[in-house]
């Protein structure tokens, strides 16, 4: 986890919220590294984590978490870290068809117009599955890599929207947890395609939760010191406070990542 | 030891024996399992890499193409010099003793075979059967050098067809390689005309080439499935002009596709097979002729490195004197993180490659000095605007003409 970023986001694997609905979000770039930070910031938390990696294999997670001081295999080993490894399980239902083996949760890949309930019950199921050992670890954290994936295969922004509430529900209210999704946008904010799947979903899941997270490139092109910016917004819907923005830039390391002001990159100052 | 994007378990020590060093230096665990020729664990991250088959391509995308990850290639226009990097890739792999895998629906595998430029080695005896490599001396044997043991490992005669000293190659393209050294490889081919139809989801044409892919790697054994006493290789797929007309989808013919995800379910699955199998594909895109920007984007999201071609053959910039150096732009467009945070890469952006019989190269595009005697600020707008472009979504660093 970044140690710069609990610092902004004002938490730490002692103390954080519960009941939040982290939404990162990310424009031609790639804001993955902040998977990663919250992944082992839950995991150090000593949440249980539901991972839905669905466009990388476990051991890509693995190596970059072995960095950053966590690891995934005692995770879930222990029980503590419930993976779904979207890949692996997505080759026998695309080219096999058949509704014998495989996991149910990829059940959209069968038929994208069924939605997301196979995944939603696939979750449900392994939060609640291990209710006498539930008290061994925090509030439950589901976490998606990434969302906007299912988009390409065929399922509709409002299945994704469906699930995203369900779970929102699930998590957030009913179990005080917290979730973390991540969506990837293609096209410029600005464009008039802006009725393009991964904004309108964007935008729905924006309204949904209560912290985004949106990473984008630097406006005027490619630095190798300043890898982007990232605009932190807290909605604080519950005890009626402000919208409150925050803009820093960061720079991803290979143990970390730093953010800084706007302007005060090491290689500028 | 090094690291795959994939979970199939590697022998150590590849970077030891790939390289011959003149130390007399050897690991003393010496691993079953051999390493693969042609291969590398990255400098960076020690990830398993091969080259593309063109060094200054290997250059610019990290280092080399990493085992298990997927390559998209957006085409020029008239498929030229994507056409020619498909068969770099092939003919890297011809050469390093990998086995291939050409899909097409529009010309036949064995004919792209054929037509695979021919490699520049240093010597070549003989073309010998690509299965023998040169074994690491046994420090007891009869062989042994007593006096100049420093020489030890060093290799006696270079016939061995890779030098494996080497990490890619180069090629002349105005001779194909020689049909011994192509039949020596072995090759699999998937030509849609030959294949008939299934029913799925996607379009019939992805369904088969999938299946047909996963039934290769799954029989040759890439994806761990056989035992050990195969040494292991690593597959190269090279697929051409995915997204086309002849693939039976209409991705290019229409703004609002019948099967708009048709395409993206494919680059899914051979993702997902790419990452548990010892193999890497190359795949190329008539991406001008998609009109949904946001649809190419999700295109190269599912692709792990991407790289766009814009030639300037048959456009205006063709006579343009600013540009008379190469043969078009290339760029960058994406390069994955896998099994790390953040990966070390060439600053600039700006790239244009030309192809010379010898080697495709990709040099940093600059402007080449002003020359002229009377400086006229009005022409200098023309070429300054052209500069501008090629270098999508990276600002306009290629403007380094000093105007006084």
């Amino acid at each position: 986890m970044f140690a710069e970023l609990n610092s902004i986001l004002n938490s730490s694997p002692e103390s954080f919220k519960q009941g939040e609905f982290i939404l990162v979000s990310d424009r031609q770039t790639d804001a993955s590294f902040l998977i990663h930070h919250f992944l082992s910031f839950y995991l150090r938390a000593g949440c249980k984590v539901c991972f839905l990696g669905l466009v990388q294999s476990f051991s890509h997670y693995s190596a970059v978490s072995q960095r950053l001081g966590v690891s995934l295999n005692q995770a879930r080993e222990k029980g503590q870290l419930v993976f779904l490894e979207g890949l692996k399980e997505s080759l026998g239902v695309l080219l096999q068809g058949d509704t014998s083996n495989g996991t149910p949760a990829l059940d959209f890949l069968r038929d994208p117009s069924s939605g997301l309930r196979g995944l939603y019950d696939f979750v449900h199921g392994n939060i609640r599955g291990s209710e006498g050992r539930a008290e061994d670890w925090g509030p439950p954290v589901l976490m998606v890599d990434d969302l906007s994936v299912v988009l390409s295969l065929g399922v509709s922004v409002g299945a994704v929207l469906d699930f995203s509430h369900y779970c929102r529900a699930t998590f957030c209210s009913e179990l005080q947890g917290t979730m973390v999704i991540l969506v990837r946008c293609e096209a410029e904010e600005e464009e008039e395609e802006s009725d393009e799947g991964s904004e309108r979903l964007q935008r729905g899941l924006t309204h949904q939760c209560s912290l985004t997270l949106q990473v984008q490139g630097l406006p005027t092109g490619y630095c190798r010191d300043i890898h982007g910016e990232v605009e932190v917004c807290w909605r604080g819907r519950c005890d009626g406070l402000q919208i409150q923005r925050k803009l820093f830039q960061y720079k991803v390391c290979d143990k970390g990542t730093l953010f800084f002001a706007r302007g005060t990159s090491s290689a500028v100052l | 030891p090094a690291t795959t994007a994939t979970e199939v378990s590697v022998g150590k020590s590849t970077g030891d024996r790939l390289s011959c060093n003149t130390t007399s230096f050897q690991k003393k665990s010496r691993s079953k399992l051999v390493s693969i020729p042609g291969t590398r664990p990255s400098v960076q991250n020690g990830q398993l890499i091969v080259s593309t088959g063109v060094t200054s391509l290997d250059y610019v995308i990290g280092g080399g193409l990493a085992v298990g990850t997927l390559l998209l290639i957006e085409e020029d226009r008239y498929d030229s010099y994507s056409r020619m990097l498909l068969k770099y890739f092939l003919a890297e792999g011809v050469v390093c003793g990998h086995e291939l895998y050409v899909a097409s629906a529009q010309d036949h595998p064995s004919d792209i075979i054929q037509e695979l430029p021919s490699p520049i080695l240093d010597d070549i005896a003989s073309p010998k059967p690509v299965e023998s490599q040169t074994k690491p001396c046994d420090p007891e044997g009869p062989d042994t050098m007593s006096i100049a043991w420093r020489y030890q490992n060093l290799p006696k005669v270079q016939t061995a067809l890779a030098s494996s000293s080497r990490f890619g190659h180069y090629y002349d393209v105005s001779k194909t390689m020689d049909p011994e050294i192509c039949q020596a490889a072995r090759c699999h081919g998937f030509y849609l005309p030959e294949h008939s139809a299934t029913v799925s989801p996607m379009p019939e044409a992805y369904v088969a080439l999938l299946k047909n892919l996963q039934e290769v790697i799954h029989r040759e054994g890439f994806d761990g499935s056989l035992p050990q006493t195969k040494s292991r290789n690593v597959l190269r797929i090279g697929l051409h002009s995915l997204g086309s007309a002849l693939w039976g989808d209409d991705l290019c013919c229409r703004d609002n596709p019948s099967h708009g995800h048709a395409l993206t379910t494919l680059l899914y699955g051979l993702r997902a097979l790419l990452r548990s199998s010892l193999s890497v594909a190359l795949v190329t895109v008539p991406s001008h002729l998609i009109q949904n920007k946001a649809l190419m984007g999700r295109i190269t999201r599912l692709c792990d490195t991407a790289v766009a071609l814009e030639s300037f053959r048959g456009s205006e910039r063709e006579t343009n004197p600013l540009y008379k150096d190469y043969h078009g732009l290339l760029n960058v467009c994406q390069v994955p993180h896998l099994n790390c945070l953040v990966c070390d890469l060439p600053d600039n952006k700006d790239l244009a490659f030309k192809l010379k019989r010898k080697q495709f190269t990709i040099e940093r595009l600059h402007l080449p000095p002003d020359l002229s005697e009377t400086v006229s600020r009005v022409s200098h707008g023309g070429l300054a605007g052209a500069a501008m472009l090629g270098s999508s979504g990276c600002g306009s660093a290629g403007n380094k003409h000093l105007d006084f």
